[in-house]
Formats: C-alpha cells, structure tokens, sequence
C-alpha cells in the first residue's frame, strides 16, 4: 500500500508523517505518533472512547481517515494538562471520581471540552446530550455528570 | 484496514474513479469506514470530493437545497431550517452528527438512516449525476447507484406541517426502534387535505405508509377520526428484526407511535 504524507496540527505542536492510505486518524495518533490518549473501543462510531476535537468540532477518529486532516488543529486529552497542571475537567473527574478503568475518560472529557467551549454554564441536560455519544461501563453516568458541571461552576467562579 | 483514498475537487473526476471495482465513495465515514473496521473486504478503494458546493445550504423562496456533504450538526444548528432539525438531531450523539452527511443518510441501511426518512415525507429530490430523481424512487434504486448524489432539494414545510417522530430505546440517543416522519396539510377546519408519511425501521429503507395516507385524508386528527389510518399503517410493512427490537415488536407499536405523533 502507497504511504501518503499527512501534516497537522496536534495539541498545538506540527506533526508530518508518511502512513498507509486509508489508515485511521485513531491508528494514525497511537501508533505513529504516539499520542494514545484516544482510545480503540468499537471503532464502530457507537462508544465515543476515540474522541478528539478536528477543528473545534467533536469527531471520531476511528471512523476519520487520517488523510482527511491533512491542515486541520487537532485536540486530543493527552493536550489538556498545561506545564503538569492539570485540565479543570481533568481535575474535576478525579475529584467525583468520575473515572475508574479510565477508558472512556479521554473521550468523555473531550466530548465535555467542545460543550464548556460553547456553553460555560451548561445544565444538567445540556451535559447529558453532549456527552450521550459516549459509553462508560464503569462509574455509570451521573459521576461523570456531576463532574463536568462541577468543572463549568469551577471555570464561572475563575472568570469572575 | 489496507484502503486507497483519492481526493479529488470536482465530482466530474470522482464520478469516473467511482466506476472501478471495489470503489466506495466517502463522506462522514461513518457507514464505509465503519464497515471497512469490520472488516468489509469488498471495498478496497475509496473516492472523496472537497467541491465546497457539497457543503452549501441553500433557502430560498421555500425551498431547501442541502449538498449531499453538509453534516446532520450543520442542519440542527441552521436557523431556517428549524422545522426538519428534529430529524436532523436524531442521528446518533454529537460527533456522529458532526461527520453524517446527507447524502451518507440516503444510503444507511436501517435501523439507520432517520433523516431519510424525513426527506422522503418531505418529498425531496435527489440530485445525482445530470439529473434529479424523486427520493422514493431513488431509494428503491439506491443499491445499483453509481453517481455520485450531490444535492438534495425540497419545499421547507410550514410551521407545524411536518412531525418527526424517533422511538429509540436510550435515551437522548439511541438506535432506532422506528422513526416516522409526516407531512400534513389541512383545511381552516383542520381537516386532512394531504398527506404524505414515512417510515423507517418498517424495511430495510425507508418507506411510505400510503394506505394510512390515504386513510386519513378528510379526517381530522382525533382518536376516532385516525383510527382507520392507525389499522392501515402496517399494510405492506416487512419490520427489521436485530438487537434493538424484533419485527413482532416493531409492528406492535407502530400504530401505537403514529397515534401519538398524529395527536401531538
């Protein structure tokens, strides 16, 4: 298979590699690039755990062929934490204990990312639709819920 | 996954690299990705186009022309297209919403595909190749189709003409049990003067209700003056069975959900 070269922006760092046409966005990040912080789940589109921000805009990268972000600003948790600080989210998903296997997590917070990007004062519905495209077989839902609202009061009190 | 992909920037050209074996043509990916994942070895190559016209929503004068590449988040979110984002919003959670296109919708088999069906109450046009096909007869084709579609058009509904319903099992998103989508005009009296209504989950595609269509006209929308259309509207149906409901279930509650959505 002919390797075609791809070149993106990654957590704001540039990226350029030769990979397969046709490879994922998923394969692309974890297994040349070495950002495994999205995660392989059903690579069906139905579990979300693959998540990441093209462009500002919530995607799935096991469904995304790499060759399609050839320009794009892409975000993935693994760009969160900032000089070892961590992400409010990332901060408010411990504090809920809103993780446990830790699987899902990189996807739900992205998923909760573009929501707080757009909505800082989120309701208890608005997280709950934002986050429905993703599964978690661990904590059940309502931690990961109380979390991410926890993370937007936590952003609206830092603002003020 | 070994898969070949050619951009190209006009369809002209993607049209001619569709027609060799094995070629699917890309948009959201989220059908022939996901069927390459698992492990769909007939397609070995596919063709995507960046024509930014794909990705135009165009209202004007009443009528709605979607690209066939604008995404079911860019229909949900468009402020003169309010009336049909429910069925927009119905597909799947918000990163499938944001990589789904319209013309990917035409060609998911059920339970997928909801938005089709609004498109064909709607009854749209699908532009492929030269020309333009009504949307029932292009889905009865759809299997055979070697163009690309890259419009879709139709006459943005009044307000509370068109009814869209989705019965999924989770709740906000889930797969569909079924989706119906209605399009009703009436009288001052609030008579039924016309009516087209679509089904999904009822077939392998998208289909029409046309004996309840037909049931219902010169009623009004009343438990007793629907009745007969609710007893009609399994005539013809052959349900999907899979993990989400068996076709027994599935024609149960069809009657029950069209009720509903005629009395809301």
């Amino acid at each position: 298979m002919a390797k075609v070269p791809v070149q993106f922006t990654l957590n704001g760092s540039e990226k350029a590699e030769f990979i397969e046409s046709g490879t994922t966005l998923l394969h692309a990040l974890r297994d040349k690039i070495g950002d495994t912080s999205p995660k392989g789940g059903c690579h069906q589109g139905t579990c979300g755990a693959c998540s990441v921000i093209i462009d500002g805009e919530l995607k799935l990268s096991c469904l995304t062929l790499a060759e399609t972000c050839n320009g794009a600003d892409i975000r993935t948790t693994a760009g969160l934490a900032e000089a070892g600080v961590l992400h409010p989210l990332q901060r408010a998903f411990l504090d809920a204990f809103a993780t446990q296997c830790g699987f899902c997590t990189p996807g739900v917070i992205m998923a909760a990312k573009v929501l707080l990007d757009r909505t800082p004062n989120p309701s208890r519905e608005d997280v709950v639709e934002a986050l429905s495209g993703n599964i978690c077989r661990c904590t059940g839902y309502e931690p990961i819920i109380q979390a991410v609202l926890a993370a937007a009061r936590a952003n609206s009190q830092n603002a003020a | 996954m070994s898969l070949a992909l050619q951009t190209f920037s006009t369809v002209k050209d993607a049209n001619a690299a569709l027609q060799a074996s094995g070629t699917r043509y890309l948009g959201g990916g989220t059908l022939v990705v996901r069927g390459a994942n698992e492990g769909d070895v007939s397609v070995s190559s596919l063709v995507r186009v960046t024509e930014p016209s794909l990705s135009a929503i165009t209202v004007s004068g009443g009528r709605v022309q979607l690209g066939a590449s604008v995404t079911m988040a860019a229909i949900a979110r468009h402020p003169d297209l309010a009336a049909v984002a429910p069925a927009a919003r119905a597909v799947g959670g918000p990163a499938i919403r944001n990589m789904a296109t319209v013309g990917g919708n035409l060609f998911a088999p059920a339970p997928y595909g909801d938005f089709a069906v609004a498109l064909l109450a709607l009854d749209a046009t699908v532009t492929a190749g030269t020309g333009e096909t009504p949307i029932e007869a292009f889905l009865a084709g759809r299997d055979d189709s070697r163009a690309i579609v890259t419009a879709v058009g139709f006459s943005l509904p009044k307000a509370d003409s068109f009814r869209f319903l989705k019965v999924s099992r989770v709740k906000p998103k889930g797969i569909s049990v079924l989706s119906i989508a209605a399009l009703l005009q009436r009288a001052a009296d609030g008579t039924v003067t016309s009516a087209r209504i679509a089904l999904g989950c009822m077939a392998d595609r998208p289909m029409r209700a046309k004996t309840a269509e037909k049931a219902l006209l010169g009623c009004k929308l009343t438990s007793e003056e629907i009745a007969p259309a609710l007893a009609a509207v399994g005539e013809g149906i052959a349900p999907i069975t899979d993990p989400i409901a068996s076709a027994w279930y599935r024609a149960e509650v069809l009657p029950v959900h069209l009720g509903r959505l005629l009395l809301s």
